[in-house]
C-alpha cells in the first residue's frame, strides 16, 4: 500500500518586491523633484517651479483622464479630445467675462460663485458637444481604429473652425477674479494662489474620481468594462451606455480642464485644445491606456518636467517630455501602469 | 512596355485612365497650355504634392498606419536643401548633397520612431508620431540661429535653374525657354520618377505584405513575416520619399519656412488629399492631390463670392468667411471617410466598401 505523496503546502507573503512592484512609478514623481532641486539648485525658484508644474500636472490629468477610460472601454482613440478642451474654454471664460461684476468683487465668495458658474457652464457644453460627437463622428466608426483616427481629427478641426466662426478669430484675453489673483511668499519662494488653488482642486478630482471607480458600482463595472468589456457584456450589463456616460463625462471634463487652462495662461485660443493634446497622448500612453492612477502619475511627471526644463532651456521643454516617453516605455512598454487585458 | 514602366498596376478603369492622361498631359506641356507664374507655380506644386501624398499613402493606404510626422520628413527634406546651399554656397553640389543628407536624416529618423513605436504597441504610432512631428516642429522654429526660425531661409539655386538663364533666344510657342522652365520641368520628372518607383514598391512582394499586414495583421504575421519590420520598412521608404519631395519644393520655392514645410495644417492638406484621391492607391495621390490644389488656390475666391453674396444674413458670411475654408475642408474630410472610403479612385474604379 502506497502512502498518499508528501504535501506541504505553505502560506508565504508575496515578497516585498512583488508586493511594491505595481507602486514603483508613484516614486517617481517625488525622484522627479528632486533631480529638478539639483538641476535648478535655486530653492525658491524650484519650489514656484514646481508648484507650477504640479497645477499644470493637475490641469493635464482632468483633461486626459476621460480619454484614457474611452480607449480602455471601447478601444476607441479619440483625436478630437483637445476640441472639448476648447470648448469648454471658451463656454466657460465667456460666462466669466459676463459676471465681471462677480468676479471683479474683492470678495472670495463671489469670486468662486462666477467660477462655479463658469465650471457648471463649461462642462455642460462639453458634455453635451461630447454627446453629439459620440453619436455623430465615433459612433459609425467602432473598431476601426485608423478611420477612427481620421474622423476624430476630421471632427476636430470642425469644431476649431467653428469656434471661430463664433467667437471670432482674435485670441481672447482675460484677467483672473480678484481673489486669486497675486501670490504668496512661503519659504521664500513666490507661489501663485492661483496655481495653487489648481493643485488643491486637481488633487480633490483625482481622489474623487479614484473614488468612483475603486467604491462604487459604476465604478466596479467602468473598470470591469476595462479589463475585459465582453466578460461584462456577457453577465449582462449594459456597457455600451457605460461607455457613452463615461465619454460624456470625460468631454465635461475637458472641458473643464479648458477652463482651468485658461485662467491659468490668462489667454485662450481655439487652438488651445489640438496643441494641449500632444501633451494629453504623452500623458496617456506613459500612463498605461485605460489607467487613471497610471495617467494621474504621468500627468504630474510631464507638468514637473516641462517646467523645470522650461525654465532651465526653454527650446527643450517639449523634447524633453518626448525623452521622457522614450524612457518610460522603454522600462515599461505598455506604461507605466498597465492594465491587464483580455484580447 | 507602359504595363511594364507602371509595375502591372493599369489604372483599371477607362474614366481613370482618361483623367490620369489628362492630368499628365496637362503637367507635362503646363508652361505651354498655361502660362504665367501663377499658373506654373500651381503646376509645380502639384508635380510635388502628388509625390508627397503618394508617399504618405504607401503608409496610410498600404500599410493602414497614421502618421503626423510626414510633414517633418517633408521639412526635413526641404531644410536639408537650404541648409546646404545656404552653407555651401551656390551649385548644384550643394542641391545633391542637401537632398541626400535629407534623405538620410529623414530615413534615420522613420527607423527610430517605426522601431520604436511600432515595437511598443502600434496604436502608439499616431500618437508618437504627432508627439515627435509637434516637437521637431517646434525647434525648428526656435533654434533661429541655424535654421532662422520662424522667418524661415532664403537661399539661392545654380543659376542655370532660374529664369535668369536663357537657352534660346526665341520663345518657342509663346513661352521663354529659361532656367525656371528647366526647373520646372526638374520638379516634373522627379515627381515622375518618385511616383513610379512608388508603384514599383507598392506591386513588389514587399509591397503585398503591407498590403497583407493592413487587411490583416495576425493572419500576417501567423503566415510567418514580422509585421513589426515590415511596417517600419514601409516608414523609412514613405519618410525618404517625403524627404525628396520636400527637397524638390525648397528648390522650387528657393525659401523653406516652419509655415510652407512643417505646419500641421499641410499634414491636414496631405490627410485630404489621400482621403479625396482614394486610400490604397497610388493613382489616388495623383488625383486627389490636383484636385486639391486646383481647389485651394480657387476655392477661396469662391468663397468670397459666397460671403458677399450672404452678407445681408446672419452667421453665414462667417461661415464663408475665406478664412474658415478648413472648416469646409473638415467637414469634406469626415464624409470622405465615412461614405467614400475608397476616394474617386475607388468610386471609378466600381469597388464596393
Amino acid at each position: 500500500m502506497s502512502t498518499a505523496p508528501q504535501h506541504n503546502p505553505t502560506l508565504g507573503q508575496a515578497s516585498l518586491k512583488d508586493r511594491f512592484a505595481p507602486y514603483i512609478p508613484i516614486a517617481l514623481v517625488p525622484l522627479l523633484m528632486l533631480v529638478g532641486m539639483v538641476a535648478i539648485q535655486a530653492p525658491s525658484s524650484w519650489m514656484t517651479l514646481t508648484v507650477s508644474g504640479l497645477a499644470m500636472g493637475m490641469m493635464i490629468f482632468i483633461m486626459a483622464s476621460g480619454l484614457t477610460l474611452v480607449f480602455g472601454l471601447m478601444d476607441v482613440i479619440n483625436f478630437g479630445h483637445g476640441a472639448f478642451v476648447s470648448v469648454g474654454a471658451f463656454i466657460g471664460i465667456s460666462i466669466l467675462l459676463s459676471l465681471g461684476a462677480l468676479t471683479g468683487a474683492p470678495s472670495l465668495f463671489l469670486n468662486i460663485l462666477a467660477i462655479l458658474a463658469a465650471i457648471v457652464g463649461a462642462m455642460i457644453g462639453a458634455g453635451a458637444l461630447g454627446w453629439a460627437f459620440e453619436r455623430v463622428i465615433v459612433k459609425p466608426v467602432y473598431g476601426a481604429h485608423l478611420k477612427q483616427i481620421l474622423v476624430t481629427m476630421g471632427g476636430m478641426i470642425v469644431v476649431e473652425q467653428l469656434i471661430l466662426v463664433l467667437w471670432g478669430p482674435d485670441e481672447i484675453f482675460i484677467n483672473r477674479p480678484e481673489a486669486l489673483k497675486g501670490a504668496f511668499i512661503f519659504l521664500g519662494a513666490a507661489v501663485e494662489k492661483y496655481r495653487l488653488l489648481a493643485v488643491v482642486f486637481g488633487l480633490g478630482i483625482f481622489f474623487a474620481m479614484r473614488w468612483v471607480l475603486r467604491h462604487t458600482k459604476i465604478g466596479l463595472i467602468v473598470r470591469a468594462g476595462v479589463e475585459n468589456g465582453e466578460m461584462v457584456k456577457a453577465l449582462g450589463y449594459p456597457l455600451r451606455l457605460v461607455f457613452i456616460s463615461i465619454f460624456i463625462a470625460g468631454s465635461a471634463l475637458a472641458g473643464l480642464g479648458g477652463v482651468m487652462w485658461g485662467l491659468y495662461q490668462e489667454v485662450i485660443t481655439a487652438h488651445m485644445g489640438g496643441n494641449l493634446m500632444v501633451l494629453v497622448f504623452i500623458v496617456v500612453i506613459i500612463g498605461g491606456l485605460g489607467s487613471v492612477e497610471g495617467c494621474f502619475i504621468g500627468a504630474l511627471l510631464v507638468g514637473l518636467l516641462q517646467n523645470y526644463v522650461g525654465f532651465l532651456d526653454p527650446k527643450l521643454a517639449l523634447v524633453s517630455n518626448i525623452g521622457l516617453m522614450v524612457l518610460i516605455l522603454m522600462w515599461r512598454p505598455q506604461g507605466m501602469v498597465p492594465v491587464v487585458r483580455a484580447k | 512596355m507602359l504595363k511594364h514602366i507602371l509595375s502591372g498596376d493599369m489604372p483599371r478603369s477607362k474614366i481613370l485612365s482618361l483623367v490620369l492622361v489628362v492630368i499628365f498631359l496637362g503637367l507635362a506641356f503646363a508652361p505651354f497650355l498655361f502660362p504665367g507664374t501663377r499658373s506654373l507655380d500651381t503646376a509645380a506644386r502639384i508635380c510635388i504634392f502628388i509625390a508627397l501624398v503618394a508617399s504618405y499613402d504607401l503608409l496610410l493606404g498600404y500599410t493602414g498606419i497614421v502618421s503626423f510626422a510626414h510633414t517633418m520628413f517633408f521639412g526635413v527634406g526641404a531644410y536639408g536643401v537650404a541648409l546646404a546651399s545656404v552653407h555651401m554656397g551656390r551649385g548644384f553640389d550643394a542641391l545633391i548633397a542637401g537632398t541626400l543628407a535629407g534623405a538620410l536624416v529623414a530615413a534615420i529618423l522613420a527607423a527610430i520612431i517605426g522601431l520604436f513605436s511600432l515595437r511598443v504597441r502600434a496604436i502608439f504610432f499616431a500618437m508618437i508620431t504627432l508627439a515627435v512631428a509637434t516637437a521637431v516642429a517646434v525647434l525648428f522654429s526656435q533654434m533661429s540661429g541655424i535654421t532662422g526660425g520662424e522667418d524661415g531661409l532664403n537661399f539661392k539655386i545654380p543659376r542655370a535653374q532660374t529664369s535668369a538663364q536663357k537657352y534660346l533666344a526665341d520663345p518657342v510657342l509663346g513661352v521663354k525657354i529659361n532656367g525656371k522652365l528647366l526647373n520646372y520641368y526638374l520638379m516634373f520628372f522627379g515627381s515622375l520618377a518618385l511616383i513610379l518607383v512608388f508603384l514599383r514598391v507598392v506591386n513588389s512582394p514587399f509591397g503585398r505584405v503591407l498590403q497583407a499586414i493592413r487587411e490583416n495583421e495576425f493572419r500576417a504575421e501567423a503566415v510567418g513575416y514580422k509585421i513589426v519590420f515590415f511596417r517600419t520598412g514601409a516608414s523609412i521608404i514613405s519618410a525618404v520619399g517625403a524627404a525628396v519631395a520636400g527637397s524638390l519644393y525648397a528648390i522650387w520655392l528657393r525659401y523653406v519656412g516652419p509655415d510652407t514645410t512643417l505646419s500641421f495644417e499641410i499634414m491636414i492638406d496631405i490627410l485630404l488629399m489621400v482621403v479625396i484621391g482614394g486610400m490604397g492607391t497610388i493613382y489616388g495621390a495623383v488625383i486627389g492631390a490636383t484636385i486639391f490644389v486646383i481647389a485651394q488656390n480657387y476655392l477661396q475666391n469662391l468663397m468670397v463670392v459666397a460671403a458677399d453674396a450672404t452678407s445681408s444674413l446672419p452667421l453665414l458670411p462667417l461661415i464663408f468667411n475665406p478664412d474658415r475654408w478648413l472648416l469646409w475642408l473638415g467637414i469634406l474630410f469626415v464624409l470622405s471617410v465615412y461614405f467614400f472610403p475608397k476616394g474617386v479612385v475607388g468610386r471609378l474604379r466600381g469597388e464596393r466598401k
